[in-house]
């Protein structure tokens, strides 16, 4: 079943590659959006689906990678490497530093812990102005160069590059949720007690799980800086967090391609919906709802039980 | 740093918190019968204001005001918690998803209905007035806020704390499944608390609107405030919720005052701190 569902995964992906030559460039863009989105989805359901830890603000990490590189490329022409360890490293050092004070509350606690942490990254990045440039946000921020003879400038190479980006965090989400340490934390999932009893060192297991997520979201953040050109408080918001939960709740909590399939749904769905009517607003509220009342185990999750 | 500035921003701090009682009050209460983690409560403070805002246009009366937005506010609260929340207890993140989906619709209807522009809601003369100590200006409308939070504070506690209706209240915050067991109504004092959170929210949203203003956005402005408090003071408790609305008012205002590039930060980092020593907050029980 699992082999099924990579497989799935697999052939979307490689579909994705072959159309994508031949799409317009509207399309093309949400599908470059859609494959970043969906390392963010992912990086957040090995949090919430395989750990069972509901963070409220996930996109904390996704943005202090965002701003560092908009930061470092607009002001100090720092080029690929630079920028990618710089962003992921802020992220994976802020969910260090979070980790250590979210992971002690369980349940709601958690729920309130980590939306509180979320702001505090948002009110940085809305009032620290001469940092971030609060609400105007950053702009303008350059794309690196591979050093190939495609210009990632470009839209085509861009979505192959962010497509191979994706993988790479895929396969390495997908060794990491199936090694032993992906399965102590199903464990930890589902009895706490139970692991503890066992000997296993629950802390330990959830804080690096809190921290990987943290990592790979960061990973999805430099790219969102490369491809949007443009970082501002709205990518670090609380709706931000909230949007990437629905996208693991749609995609089904504890299946890395149904996240991103989610991921890519919301995107797709958002974008649109916006395109055809103002009232996209009111349609996205009434998804939320929706998918809560007729698919709470997620729509991959509603059709694999027949329901 | 003279005396003069020290006292004028502990007042605007103290008016501006006792407006955050009205919004997280409800919140906590909402929370601690239902745990429900509710982030359409700012909505409902918007809406309120709105409300607010449309009965002074009809009626020119201010009171009236007041009365509108709580009740019909309280009448979606109403709606929501009936039809919608009450299957998802126990269910933390299709609690947050669904009233994320209604906080999303909400501002989509008051963007229809309303349109983009911020208006104020127009306060009765008496209040428009400004006392004066020395240099000190003291503004009738912040004291009538204060006045109010009060007010309604001192009614909540004796209700909570000394009638029938209380106890049940109480007994349902702190175990659910015995108060039910003794005989307790937990469905309708539940859909009751709601109502109650929804409409002192709305209430907020009111009197909010005659200084803030009603507009587009005041929803997501408002709610981590209200969360703020809720976390700080601890989640269900009255007395948390006076507290961490005065901790929050002053933290806010001293904030923007003294640091306004951070001022967010020195908001939500002593939050999390205190969530960091003792995760229950201020006043709350596990």
């Amino acid at each position: 079943m699992i082999d099924r569902r990579v497989a799935a995964g697999a052939a979307a992906l490689a579909l994705a590659a072959a159309v994508a030559p031949a799409l317009p460039a509207y399309p093309l863009t949400l599908l470059t959006q859609a494959t970043i989105v969906a390392i963010l989805a992912m990086s957040l359901d090995v949090l919430l689906g395989y750990t069972g830890l509901p963070s409220l603000g996930h996109a904390a990490y996704f943005g202090v990678a965002a701003y560092a590189v908009g930061i470092l490329a607009t002001e100090r022409q720092v080029g690929l490497v630079g920028c990618l360890l710089a962003g992921v490293l802020l992220a994976t050092a802020t969910a260090a530093l979070f980790g250590l004070l979210a992971i002690r509350a369980t349940g709601v606690y958690f729920l309130m812990i980590t939306l509180a942490l979320g702001m505090v990254v948002w009110g940085l990045a809305f009032r620290w102005v001469s940092m971030t440039k609060g609400d105007n946000g950053i702009t303008s921020i350059p794309r690196p160069e591979l050093g190939l003879p495609w210009s990632l400038a470009a839209p085509l190479p861009f979505f192959y590059f962010a497509l191979v980006a994706t993988v790479l965090a895929w396969a390495a989400l997908g060794v990491l949720v199936r090694s032993p340490f992906g399965l102590s934390l199903k464990g930890i999932r589902e009895s706490e007690t139970r692991m503890r009893a066992l000997g296993y060192n629950v802390w330990l297991h959830k804080y690096l799980s809190f921290v990987i997520s943290g990592l790979f979201a960061g990973f999805a953040g430099v790219l969102w800086a490369w491809y949007n050109g443009f970082v501002s408080p709205v990518d670090v918001q609380l709706v931000t967090s909230v949007e990437t939960l629905l996208m693991v709740a749609l995609g089904g909590p504890g299946t890395l391609a149904g996240s991103a399939l989610g991921a890519a749904s919301i995107v797709f769905l958002k974008n649109f919906v916006s395109v055809y009517t103002k009232r996209w607003l009111l349609i996205l509220g009434a998804v939320y709802i929706g998918v809560i009342l007729f698919a709470p185990r997620g729509v991959l999750g509603a059709f694999r039980r027949g329901r | 740093m003279t005396a003069e500035f020290w006292i004028t921003q502990a007042f605007n701090g103290l008016s501006y918190g006792a407006l955050l009682f009205l919004l997280a009050s409800g919140l906590s209460l909402i929370f601690g019968v239902m745990r429900i983690v509710n982030l359409a409560h700012g909505s409902y403070f918007m809406l309120g204001g709105y409300v607010g805002l449309s009965t002074v246009w009809r009626t020119g009366s201010f009171p009236a005001a007041l009365l509108a937005g709580a009740v019909a506010i309280a009448l979606v609260g109403v709606g929501m918690e009936r039809l919608f929340l009450r299957r998802l207890s126990g269910q933390t993140l299709g609690q947050v998803l669904m009233t994320v989906g209604f906080a999303l619709i909400f501002q989509d209807v008051a963007l229809l209905v309303w349109g983009g522009d911020p208006y104020s809601i127009p306060v009765p003369a008496p209040l428009q007035v400004v006392l004066t100590a020395g240099a000190l200006r003291f503004p009738a409308y912040r004291i009538f806020i204060i006045a109010v939070a009060v007010i309604v504070g001192a009614i909540l506690w004796l209700v909570l704390d000394r009638t029938r209706v209380g106890a049940m209240i109480r007994a349902a915050v702190d175990d659910r499944e015995m108060a039910q067991g003794v005989g307790i109504n937990v469905h309708v004092v539940s859909l009751g608390v709601f109502a109650l959170g929804a409409a002192l929210a709305a209430l907020g949203g009111v009197i909010g609107g005659g200084f803030l203003g009603v507009y587009p956005g005041a929803d997501f402005e408002v709610l981590p405030y209200a969360f703020v408090v809720v976390i700080v003071g601890g989640l269900g408790s009255l007395p948390g919720a006076m507290v961490g609305s005065l901790l929050v008012g002053l933290l806010d205002n001293f904030g923007k005052a003294l640091f306004p590039e951070l001022s967010y930060f020195t908001l939500f980092a002593p939050m999390a701190l205190i969530l960091a020593l003792k995760p229950t907050g201020l006043f709350g029980r596990a």
